[in-house]
């Protein structure tokens, strides 16, 4: 039992990785009470979702996938581009989003005079 | 099959994501030119969006192949696919119609300014390629551009509460969204494909084969189905909604509450009858248990925290909750009758909270209120709006003949067919539940005189501008508003037509 497990944290640590980090950055979109560390927690909760296709495409052996100008048939093993390009395209998705999560945490801030959301629903709840 | 035809399904897309800057750069030299630029744009998208719709009635699916590729080597499923269908050209129809309609609101109403009109823009794009793609991985994209272009709509409010919703809910979504891509990537492992048609045919053998790539399938339908429970605003995971509906300014409301869940919404249905099939979901144990469950708790809930709320728009909002819910309900209950009715209530909801969004929007202008106390008297001041409120409202509780009869209707047939009772009951008791909200809204506006409430936020607003601020409100916000009632109204009769309408797809969804 503890063998198996050890065996599948051996050969598949990009996975457990990606939870544990899957894990920090839900952690810190729920337990910090700051709007700019939230957002941390976003970008830390995509990453691993990266993490994760990159671990999908990588096979055993394989080289980065550029077909060489002369090909020896069947002795090509390369890693799936097919994930990588899907990724490229999630990080700018990512950043994105980053960017317009920030320009409202710039307004929160211009407004209330605060990042912080416990004091946040305070002075909401004032008003 | 007309070349026109073939090209629009991408044109429809990128047209109005090209357009987006069109405002912003007229507006370095011309100050009120996003207006005219977002009109124009709407109103020929909904000309093209007929025009596809026709030419898929005459050949059934159209499919454009972006860049050709794969298509010249004879590979289909290769390349990126843009594909309308009979159940895509029904949602594009409902978003170009609903974009263009709310624009006469935003005219004299809404917020102003270029910017607006370019995540305008921004926003219809993203809907109509998130209803007409045909690959998982393009739809979290285009889930992220209708998602991004959103949060900035809602932000655009004047309150600072805009931007506190607005970040709210882009935590949230985002979530939704990693998640489902999470799902798509268990799907490409368990299939290595992405293209949904070709998933369609792949997932059956996968599944038939069974052991580690049918865990793999089983986990990706469940982070999909999450993904999409937060984007669609399901119980427990509606909390963003009410905030988003409440604080988004008045003239974002009706496309935000018409469209954004609602083609949400469509795509999990698309992935749940076109990527892993009718089979699939029955012979998965507990999964329609589940999806039928999570459905129908958000009816009850959402509409019992609407009969408790004061604010108009927050009661609406937590009335799209279980709406939708309802939706996911016939979703889980896998038969052709209940899909139907799901798609019925999918348009009827789109239409009748887009309207019923308007009209709170009209009377928070011309007449200051936004509580319900506040909507006193309403009928003898404001004949028009009170009477389509009236309206929309007796078609939302689903009284025939209107459209959200038509949707209950086909759904609960559905249930009786699929033999899960409870969902026939759900349906009823929230009936019930919508007339407590509704009736309460109808008695304020017909039944109470003004006299009886002194709220301070009507009398100061009367009292200080009342006479100016009825100007405010335009022939155009009336003649929409009147639109969508009729609409409303009369697509309750249209109930066998699209059950006609939709056949091709049914049959081939649920006869393989």
């Amino acid at each position: 039992m503890i063998e198996g497990a050890l065996d599948v944290l051996a050969t598949r640590y990009a996975y457990a990785l990606m939870f544990v980090l899957m894990g920090i950055g839900m952690y810190m979109m729920i337990a910090n009470e700051n709007l700019v560390k939230k957002l941390i927690g976003v970008n830390l909760f995509q990453t691993a979702i990266f993490l994760f296709f990159v671990a999908v495409a990588y096979v055993e052996g394989g080289q980065a996938p550029i077909v060489p100008d002369d090909p020896v048939p069947g002795e090509l093993a390369m890693a799936s581009p097919l994930p990588h390009v899907i990724v490229l395209t999630a990080i700018v998705v990512g950043i994105a989003l980053t960017a317009v999560g920030l320009a409202l945490i710039v307004r929160i801030y211009a407004e209330y005079g605060t990042l912080r959301e416990d004091t946040l629903r305070e002075v909401r709840a004032d008003e | 099959m007309s070349s026109l035809a073939e090209l629009l399904p991408a044109l429809l897309i990128a047209a109005p994501i090209l357009l987006a800057t069109v405002p912003i750069v007229l507006g370095l030299r011309f100050d009120r030119t996003g207006w005219s630029v977002a009109a124009i744009t709407t109103t020929a998208l909904f000309a093209a969006t007929v025009y596809l719709a026709g030419a898929v009635y005459e050949t059934g699916q159209v499919v454009h192949v972006l860049g050709n590729w794969g298509a010249e080597q004879g590979q289909q499923g290769i390349g990126i696919e843009l594909v309308a269908d009979e159940f895509s050209v029904l949602i594009a129809l409902l978003v170009t119609a609903v974009a263009a309609g709310v624009l006469a609101y935003t005219r004299v109403g809404g917020p102003r300014g270029n910017t607006f009109y370019a995540g305008y823009l921004l926003l219809v794009g993203g809907l109509l390629g998130l209803s007409m793609t045909g690959d998982v991985f393009n739809m979290f994209v285009f889930l992220e551009i209708v998602g991004l272009a959103t949060y900035a709509m809602i932000a655009s409010g004047d309150g600072p509460e805009s931007a506190v919703a607005a970040l709210k809910y882009l935590i949230l979504g985002t979530v939704g969204a990693s998640m489902y891509l999470i799902g798509v990537g268990l799907l490409f492992m368990a299939t290595g494909a992405l293209n949904i048609e070709v998933l369609g045919r792949v997932v059956p053998e996968v599944a038939a084969a069974g052991g580690g790539d049918l865990t793999l399938l089983r986990g990706a339908f469940a982070f999909i189905f999450v993904g999409f429970a937060l984007k669609v605003a399901q119980w427990p995971l509606h909390t963003w909604q009410p905030d988003a509906y409440q604080h988004a300014p008045d003239g974002v409301t009706p496309v935000i509450a018409a469209l954004v869940s609602t083609v949400s919404a469509y795509a999990l249905g698309r992935i749940m009858y076109n990527v892993f099939g009718p089979e699939f979901l029955v012979a998965t144990p507990y999964l329609t248990e589940i999806v039928v469950t999570v459905g129908a708790i958000s009816v009850l809930v959402g509409s019992g925290l609407a009969v408790i709320q004061r604010d108009v728009k927050r009661m609406f909002a937590y009335s799209s909750v279980s709406q939708f819910g309802l939706v996911v309900a016939a979703y889980g209950l896998v038969t052709q009758t209940a899909f139907v009715g799901a798609v019925i209530h999918l348009i009827g909801h789109g239409v009748m909270k887009a309207g019923l969004f308007i009209a709170a929007g009209i009377v928070a202008l011309g007449y200051g209120a936004r509580t319900v106390d506040e909507y006193a008297d309403l009928a003898s001041n404001r004949p028009v709006v009170a009477a389509s409120t009236g309206v929309l409202l007796i078609a939302l509780i689903g009284i025939p003949p209107s459209v959200g009869f038509i949707g209950k209707w086909y759904i609960a047939v559905g249930a009786v067919e699929a033999e899960v009772w409870p969902v026939a009951i759900v349906i009823f008791l929230s009936t019930m539940l919508t007339l407590a909200y509704a009736a309460r809204l109808l008695e304020k506006m017909y039944f109470t005189p003004a006299s009886v409430v002194e709220s301070p936020h009507s009398s100061e607003s009367v009292a200080a501008d009342g006479g100016e601020r009825l100007e405010l409100v335009s022939i155009g916000m009336l003649g929409i508003l009147v639109v969508l009632t009729l609409s409303a109204v009369l697509l309750g009769f249209a109930g066998g037509a699209f059950f006609e309408w939709l056949e091709p797809f049914t049959t081939e969804v649920f006869t393989e």
